[in-house]
């Protein structure tokens, strides 16, 4: 029997499998603590497979990243070209930056021997000697607790030379970002590990599996995701895809924020719960006086939905069948198919007191500051809707302005190097799709012709002198 | 070029804060750190320890000077522009101290939905800080007159289902209403 932590105890409805050891009684991140729970026992059994082997597990138990796009880990360690002969590196992407998401913060700084079991399984499997963890910089803790551990998993040989008598050497190294949303991007995070600015690079041809790190095959995963090998490794890959539903299989952490009466972490099953169970059964309901409004459910990148809102899908027999915004089950597809994404989990709920326009600006605020600049489209255009939702917050702008952001939004999504640009757009397409009168509501058409700043203001008196 | 581009473009101004905080010289510290981390790479990829090398040195000056991008630079074998263009893009370099208690507020959805703007108003006011004139590309940190305290908006600091959050220098707080500011600083008065 585990205990947690007086108040901390998982929903009934959870299945946790890599939070199991978070806010745990009498839990530390030592490695002995680790081991008197039986750790370590996954990386005896995987070093006594064969490599190939294990790849096969991961794709046979349908894990897909849990970073944000939801790939399927296995099929991406495939991509390192068969016939390659430059060395391989793992870089575990512990960056966590997306707005809305915190899960990773947990497991780096409660359960960092996880982790570590978890990338040196991956690194055997993938043939990788070198492995990066590239942790944001506003993680100095988590970053100290990490290099203990791995001095601790060293010495105990799970980490270095001939681990446990196989002949595998690893070595894993962190790395500290210096808070720069972009380097979660993959690319990006190469960059910045190399040293430079974490410019994304193109892709193709710049797929890290074929050209990543020091343009060698290079595997990029999520914290999460490297957390869940070890456990595909324990129960089998077809026992792990009985978890959760089809082609979503295993669990996820969902990261609830917002107005919700109990926000926090819940794993669950992928699939198993829906919007209403997971906002009402498992975090209280809305605060008291007040009513759900809208959520962005896969942190601040995904679509918005309303909570009103009614979805029609398709069946795989071509029929088609109706799904209330309640109703939707927290998978991959379902939310992609209500025309939003799972994300990296983030769920972030807003209730009838808030005002969509400080939404919008809050969101149209991180992006500009967050673009790299690389691509013009992203770099003007994320500065630009935030000055038009600067405007409307403010209640500068005319009902003109909501067309011309929407525009703005619609010229970046796809004409960009890396996804950030559609991360920067679809907040503000979703929201202008769904919030359109409450935005126009804000604006007052007299606006139009009003000078926003002093080369404005200097030019309607040369234009218009009095 | 290396030495012109650097007195060109690198301009650290004294701020209150930096009393608080010893001039750049390169320390056997500093000189084990480099080797350090140099071994965590191939060796033809030197470059690769311009970050953490930074991140020593900010953590021991409080900024990072043209004296410590030429340092760097040299110890790397780059041009000191290498090191320059990476202190400019990463909102996590300094230029000029902060002050010796640094606070970053996440300014993102979910801790600005729990009031971290406010958070952020009422720590300059218990402080003193004018943040009126800063802004969140070229002057995100205001230091207080007696360059005790510095106040700074972080993004999401991943942690929002305990929103508002803070970091005070390298310690991070959660769930700090408004109403708890003058608590939070009570901690770090001396
Ligand atoms: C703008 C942007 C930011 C991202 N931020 C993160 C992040 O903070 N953490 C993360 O794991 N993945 C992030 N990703 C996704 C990564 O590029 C990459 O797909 C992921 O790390 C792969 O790991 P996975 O397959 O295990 O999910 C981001 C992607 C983009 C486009
Ligand atoms: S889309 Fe934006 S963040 Fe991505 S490379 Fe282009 S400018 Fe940089
Ligand atoms: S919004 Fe503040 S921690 Fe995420």
């Amino acid at each position: 029997m585990i205990t947690y932590q007086a108040g901390k105890q998982p929903d009934p409805r959870e299945h946790r499998l890599i939070f199991k050891n978070v806010d745990r009684e009498g839990w530390d991140p030592s490695i002995d603590c680790y081991l008197r729970d039986g750790g370590y026992e996954d990386l005896r059994k995987a070093i006594a497979m064969e490599p190939k082997a294990i790849t096969e597990e991961v794709k046979k138990s349908g894990l897909r990243g849990r970073g944000g796009a939801g790939f399927p880990t296995g099929l991406k360690w495939t991509f390192i070209p068969p016939n390659n002969t430059k060395p391989v590196y793992l870089i575990c992407n512990a960056d966590e930056s997306e707005p809305g998401t915190f899960k990773d913060r947990y497991i780096l700084h409660q359960d960092p021997h996880q982790l570590i079991e978890g990338m040196v399984i991956s690194c055997f499997a993938v043939g990788a000697k070198v492995a990066y963890i590239y942790i944001r910089e506003e993680f100095p803790e988590a970053a100290l607790i990490l290099e203990k551990a791995i001095r601790e998993a060293k010495e105990k040989n799970f980490v270095g030379t001939n681990v446990l008598g196989s002949g595998f050497d690893v070595e894993i190294h962190v790395h500290r970002g210096a808070a720069a949303y972009i380097c979660g991007e993959e690319t990006g995070l190469i960059e910045s590990l190399e040293g430079k600015r974490a410019y994304p690079r193109i892709k193709p041809p710049y797929f890290p599996a074929v050209l990543g790190l020091y343009m060698c095959p290079t595997i990029v995963n999520n914290v999460e995701s490297l957390c869940h090998v070890k456990h595909i490794v324990r129960m089998g890959g077809d026992e792990y895809a009985k978890l959760g539903v089809a082609r979503n299989t295993g669990t996820r952490i969902l990261c609830v924020s917002g107005d919700v009466k109990k926000p926090g972490y819940f794993e669950v099953e992928v699939g198993k719960i829906t919007m209403r169970e997971l906002l009402y059964d498992m975090c209280g309901g809305p605060k008291d006086g007040r009513s759900f409004k809208a959520v962005i459910p896969g942190g601040s990148s995904s679509k918005i939905l309303r909570c009103d809102e009614k979805f029609t899908l398709k069946n795989p027999d071509g029929t088609s069948r109706e799904l209330g915004f309640w109703d939707i089950p927290m998978d991959f597809d379902s939310l992609a198919a209500c025309g939003s994404m799972a994300g990296s989990g983030g769920v972030i709920v807003l209730d009838d007191t808030r005002k969509i326009s400080w939404i919008l600006n809050n969101i149209n605020t991180f992006y500009a500051h967050e673009s790299c600049g690389q691509c013009t489209p992203c770099r003007e255009g994320s500065m630009w809707m935030k000055k038009i939702s600067d405007r409307l917050v403010a209640g500068e702008a005319s009902p003109k302005d909501v067309a011309t952001l929407e525009s703005v939004a619609y010229q970046i999504d796809g004409r960009t190097i890396c996804a950030f640009g559609e991360a920067a757009s679809w907040p503000v397409e979703a929201i202008i799709a769904k919030f359109r009168e409450e935005l126009i509501a804000d604006t007052r058409p007299e606006n139009e012709d009003a000078p926003h700043n002093p080369e404005a203001e200097a030019q309607r008196r040369f234009l218009q002198p009095a | 070029m290396s030495a012109s581009i650097l007195e060109e473009n690198v301009a650290s101004p004294e701020t209150p804060g930096s009393k608080f905080f010893p001039p750049f010289v390169p320390t056997a510290a500093l000189e084990a750190e480099a080797d350090q981390r140099l071994a965590q790479f191939p060796e033809d990829q030197k470059r690769s320890a311009v970050l953490p090398l930074l991140h020593f040195v900010q953590h021991h000056h409080g900024f990072i000077s043209a004296e410590a991008i030429e340092w760097v630079a040299a110890r790397l074998d780059i041009a000191p522009i290498k090191v320059l263009e990476v202190v400019t893009f990463y909102p996590g370099f300094r230029q000029s101290a902060p002050g010796k208690v640094h606070f970053r507020v996440c300014r993102t959805l979910s801790c600005a939905m729990g009031g971290s703007h406010e958070l952020m108003e009422k720590l300059c006011e218990l402080t003193g800080i004018d943040r009126s004139h800063a802004d969140s590309h070229h002057h995100p940190v205001s230091v207080s007159p007696c360059g005790k305290w510095s106040v700074e908006f972080a993004e999401c600091l991943a942690s929002c289902g305990t929103a508002p959050v803070c970091l005070v220098n390298d310690d991070f707080h959660e769930g700090i209403a408004p109403d708890k500011a003058a608590d939070l600083l009570a901690k770090y008065r001396d």
